[in-house]
């Protein structure tokens, strides 16, 4: 236990030490070359790692031993653990897909760089109990992610990454603003500190547009749908294990978690938020699976899913914060939040996935216009495999780790009472298999043409990333089917959230000792 | 009265990120998007004849080993100054980053009107 909160910086300190060494090493020519991929991959293997060894530990740590309200801490708890898992299992596959993919591109130190920035300020975000910091940290992974979509420095992607910069500044600036309405009433930056101050005035008005403000910026980092033009034009003009970071952990890590955390631990879930959180989530699973059916670029069509399955998380949360707030069993209001952060988890891991193929198959091809692809089921197996599990796993289908989520997701709504929201996950599902069918149509089956006889399928280290993703398509349905994991992992993270502003004691109570 | 001057600041800015086609002008109205909310930020610690948050002598009372009730009352508050000093930073690397940006997308397409600029669409 006593080494716990040491680690907890190191989170951030081992990406960011990365980031700076890297271009070092990377001047030293070839054996450079080959010394910063693996620096790169020991980085985001070793966070892995730290972060399966924390799970079910709770601990605060005072940066600098400067106590709170003065100083900044960090704060280890369910749902942190649980992000930290996401984000290093998504990054690590990711890195290990870049060794290969990356030899196209230029300049690959410098890519890593930006990789292991980003990595830090996501890890930064998740384990920050400080607002301001939090915003420091979403501001180092943002700016690092606009130079990654932009990292072709063909037209489009530039072009992409100046709409990403503009949409994502005016959310900063938002949260920024937010933050400062919220300390000129509170007079703190610690979460905790704040959860006190508000919970002693629950209706002051600047408090209240404060959280408005918090809504909106996050919202614009998650692509909620009135926000969501940027993501599909990022997400698919990024090099694929950098569309695989974006949508399989960014915008869940900016979006979701920072908006979990704001909502839940600081200002407490009301029913009227519970309730703006079911229809954002309602609006992007329609939308985005509308949207998505009618593209013809693969990874648009990917990042236009990513909206959709974004919907299912939120409309989960929101579902369990009615819950919550209402005299309602808690059981229904728990299994609902479970199931939410489930699915994000297994959205993580299959989007990731999804779009490794995508870029193995850009490899092979050079392409990835749908009308232009097909019977590449011969020539690219394992791609194939690991498309069809990946896709498998997000539409819903037994036994794979999208099926269960879903599955608590539509008895948390039947148990409750409320049969509309079954039903809806149940009908987007459906447009989410008409979807992935259709890619499998056009990327996979069929004949090949003429030109296309000579591709190769993907080895090494791209290979190694697709068929671990793949395992954990499969695997991840124990998560919640074996009891012990289930206790280790996803109770604890429900738990903090169920909690809600109880989170400020349990800060307050460890800091005391 | 300065706060819904700073507010319409930043609403200007906005309007100007949000209206206006060219480039260079929609990467200026972020920055005044900024520098409203620096202002703001600014102004929540900022005291009528407030002085310097810097503890010296004439501030420090060494019988009690604590600072005056003078200083307290009117020294302005440090915590939103080093918190603007670490925004107008981060300012100026997404500053640099979307000028730079900019100034690429000028070579590529020799214009700096976004509705020109639509090789993107769905």
């Amino acid at each position: 236990m006593s080494d716990i909160p040491l680690m907890l910086p190191a989170f951030v300190c081992i990406p960011l030490v990365a980031a700076f060494l890297l271009p070092i090493f990377g001047s030293f020519g070839r054996k450079g070359g080959a010394l910063t991929t693996a620096v790169a991959n020991l980085a985001t293997l070793s966070l892995l790692v730290m972060s399966i060894a924390s799970i079910n530990q709770f601990s605060v740590y005072n940066v600098g031993k400067w106590s709170i309200p003065l100083g900044i801490n960090m704060v280890l708890d369910g749902l942190t653990v649980f992000f930290l898992i996401t984000v290093n299992l998504v990054s690590s596959a990711a890195m290990l897909f870049s060794v290969r993919y990356m030899e196209q591109y230029t300049a690959k130190p410098k890519y890593l760089t930006l990789f292991m920035l980003m990595v830090a300020g996501m890890n930064g975000v998740v384990v920050t109990g400080d607002l301001f910091n939090l915003f420091v940290f979403l501001e180092i992974a943002s700016i690092a992610s606009y130079a990654l979509v932009g990292f072709g420095c063909d037209d489009e992607q530039l072009e992409a990454s100046f709409k990403y910069m503009v949409l994502g500044e005016v959310g900063s600036m938002l949260v920024l603003l937010a933050i400062g309405l919220e300390y000129g009433v509170t007079g703190a930056l610690n979460m905790a500190y704040i959860s006190k101050a508000v919970q002693n005035n629950p209706t002051n008005i600047v408090l209240n547009f404060a959280l408005a403000m918090f809504i909106a910026g996050f919202g614009l980092k998650a692509a909620l749908v009135p926000f969501h033009s940027w993501l599909p034009d990022a997400h698919s003009s990024a090099p694929a294990p950098i569309s695989a970071m974006l949508s399989g952990i960014l915008i869940k890590v900016l979006g979701v978690y920072a908006l979990l955390r704001t909502i839940f631990s600081i200002f407490g879930i009301s029913s009227a938020v519970g309730t703006l959180l079911v229809v954002l989530g309602v609006v992007n699973m329609i939308a985005g699976a509308f949207l998505a059916i009618g593209q013809g670029d693969l990874k648009r069509l990917l990042a236009y899913s990513s909206i959709s399955q974004v919907g299912y998380i939120f409309l989960g949360i929101g579902l369990g914060g009615v819950l919550l707030t209402a005299d309602a069993n808690p059981m229904w209001a728990t299994l609902a939040i479970l199931g939410s952060l489930f699915h994000l988890l297994n959205h993580a891991v299959s989007k990731s996935l999804l779009f490794l193929t995508s870029g193995s198959v850009e490899m092979a091809t050079g392409t990835r216009q749908l009308g232009q692809l097909g019977g590449l089921a011969e020539k690219l197996p394992l791609t194939r495999a690991s498309c069809a599990v990946a896709s498998a796993s997000i539409v819903g289908i037994p036994p794979f780790g999208g099926f269960w989520s879903k599955l608590i997701l539509v008895v948390a709504a039947i148990g409750a009472g409320i049969y509309w929201a079954a039903a809806l996950i149940v009908a987007v599902s459906v447009c989410t298999l008409i979807m992935y069918l259709k890619v499998h149509r056009y990327v996979f089956l069929g004949e090949p043409s003429e030109t296309r006889r000579q591709i190769k399928e993907s080895r090494g280290t791209m290979a190694v990333a697709m068929i671990c993703l793949a395992c954990l398509c499969v695997l991840l349905g124990l998560v919640f089917l074996v009891p012990t994991i289930r206790a280790e992992l996803l109770d604890p993270a429900a738990k903090v959230l169920c909690d809600g502003v109880k989170y400020a004691d349990k800060i307050m109570e460890v800091t005391r000792i | 009265m300065p706060y819904a001057l700073c507010f319409l600041l930043f609403t200007i800015g906005l309007y100007c990120a949000v209206v206006k086609k060219n480039m260079v002008k929609i990467v200026i109205g972020l920055a005044v998007m900024e520098y409203a909310v620096n202002l703001f930020l600014i102004m929540l610690g900022y005291r009528v004849n407030g002085t310097a948050p810097i503890v010296d002598k004439t501030y420090y009372d060494s019988s009690t080993h604590q600072v005056t009730a003078d200083f307290l009352n009117a020294a302005v508050d440090p915590l939103p100054q080093a918190l603007v000093l670490t925004s107008i930073v981060i300012g100026l690397g997404t500053l640099a980053l979307m000028i730079s940006i900019s100034i690429r997308i000028y070579e590529k397409y020799g214009t700096f009107d976004i509705t020109e600029i639509r090789k993107l669409k769905g």
